[in-house]
């Protein structure tokens, strides 16, 4: 729950919107905060937080909030 | 011009990128040197740490291999986590006839000189987002500008520079990374000796200046474009070639 709390926080203030819209179901695109450009500067974020490197293959596959969660699994931050 | 700066160099044993770690050092930038074999710059690192005061740490990996580079700036993060300015300087020389030109070394001369320089942006460019600042400088070369008889490949690699230079240069922009090139012409370095007498002296007679560059020509140019002197210049294609002509 902590982790998902802090990936919101992530989301919200790299994205610069409204933490409630930062839900499972938001899509890459699907808003225009969350353009291509602002996609890299949310993969540097999530670098950041969780002090991880994210590979090139899961920074094009992070298509939505909920993705996040399942690759951010894969480098061990639990949910 | 370079205090407190964290900068990485890739192909820095010898020649362009050792000239641009050691002027880099010199101006009080911390050093992230890269070269492809283990333990061939833990003497630099250490001689340059001893003498500027900085910070000088060796990373070892293939620029070509994508999960090397990774695994290169993995170990980047555990030294540092600012990252300010990335040399794409690691490259190898290809002098052949299209004629001669085999698929192997086609291969290798690109996966160095022009997708290494993809790979290495990829992740130097997300260190730099963080900060929302940085300058990446690229290697490309006259050759790559205005093409060379038997270097089909090699001025294709740097040709292809110029391009991934003036596109990520639009893309990063907007997060204050700037992209900039240089275009060296005819520089002493190791790669040079590779070529006969008759092309040493052709190359020689097309230089206005009338004499060869310096690696350290090269790395005050790379110098300005790391420093904030250079804030607002991004997207250019700086040639050093003492007015040479192809």
């Amino acid at each position: 729950m902590e982790n998902t709390e802090k990936l919101r926080q992530v989301f919200a203030e790299s994205l610069e919107i409204d933490k409630n819209k930062v839900v499972d179901s938001l899509e890459y695109n699907s808003i225009p905060e969350w353009d291509s450009v602002a996609h890299m500067s949310l993969v540097a974020a999530i670098d950041s937080a969780f002090d991880i490197m994210l590979d090139t293959d899961d920074v094009i596959d992070m298509s939505s909030f909920g993705e996040a969660k399942k690759i951010l699994a894969k480098y061990d931050v639990e949910f | 011009m370079l205090e407190g700066k964290f900068a990485l160099v890739t192909g820095c044993t010898r020649g362009i990128g050792r000239a641009i770690v050691e002027t880099f050092a010199r101006n009080g930038a911390n050093i992230l040197a890269n070269g492809r074999t283990e333990g061939s710059l833990d003497d630099l690192c250490t001689g340059l740490a001893k003498e500027h005061g900085i910070t000088a740490e060796p990373v070892y990996f293939d620029v070509s291999d994508p999960a090397a580079v990774k695994s290169g700036f993995q170990k980047i993060l555990k030294i540092t986590k600012q990252l300010d300015v990335a040399v794409n300087n690691a490259g190898v020389l290809d002098n052949n006839l299209l004629g001669m030109v085999n698929p192997k070394t086609v291969q290798e001369v690109f996966a160095i000189n022009a997708f290494g320089t993809i790979y290495v942006m990829q992740y130097a460019a997300r260190l730099m987002m963080k900060q929302k600042q940085g300058s990446i400088i690229n290697l490309s070369s006259i050759v790559g500008i205005n093409g060379n008889e038997g270097q089909v490949v090699y001025s294709g690699s740097k040709a292809a520079i110029v391009g991934i230079t003036r596109s990520a240069s639009k893309e990063l922009a907007p997060a204050n990374i700037r992209v900039n090139a240089i275009a060296p012409g005819f520089i002493d370095t190791d790669m040079v000796r590779t070529l006969s007498e008759e092309k040493f002296q052709e190359r020689m007679d097309s230089i206005k200046m009338r004499r060869i560059g310096t690696p350290e020509e090269i790395a005050d140019c790379a110098l300005f474009l790391a420093s904030d002197q250079s804030r607002y210049v991004t997207g250019q294609i700086i040639g050093v070639d003492g007015g040479m002509l192809i």
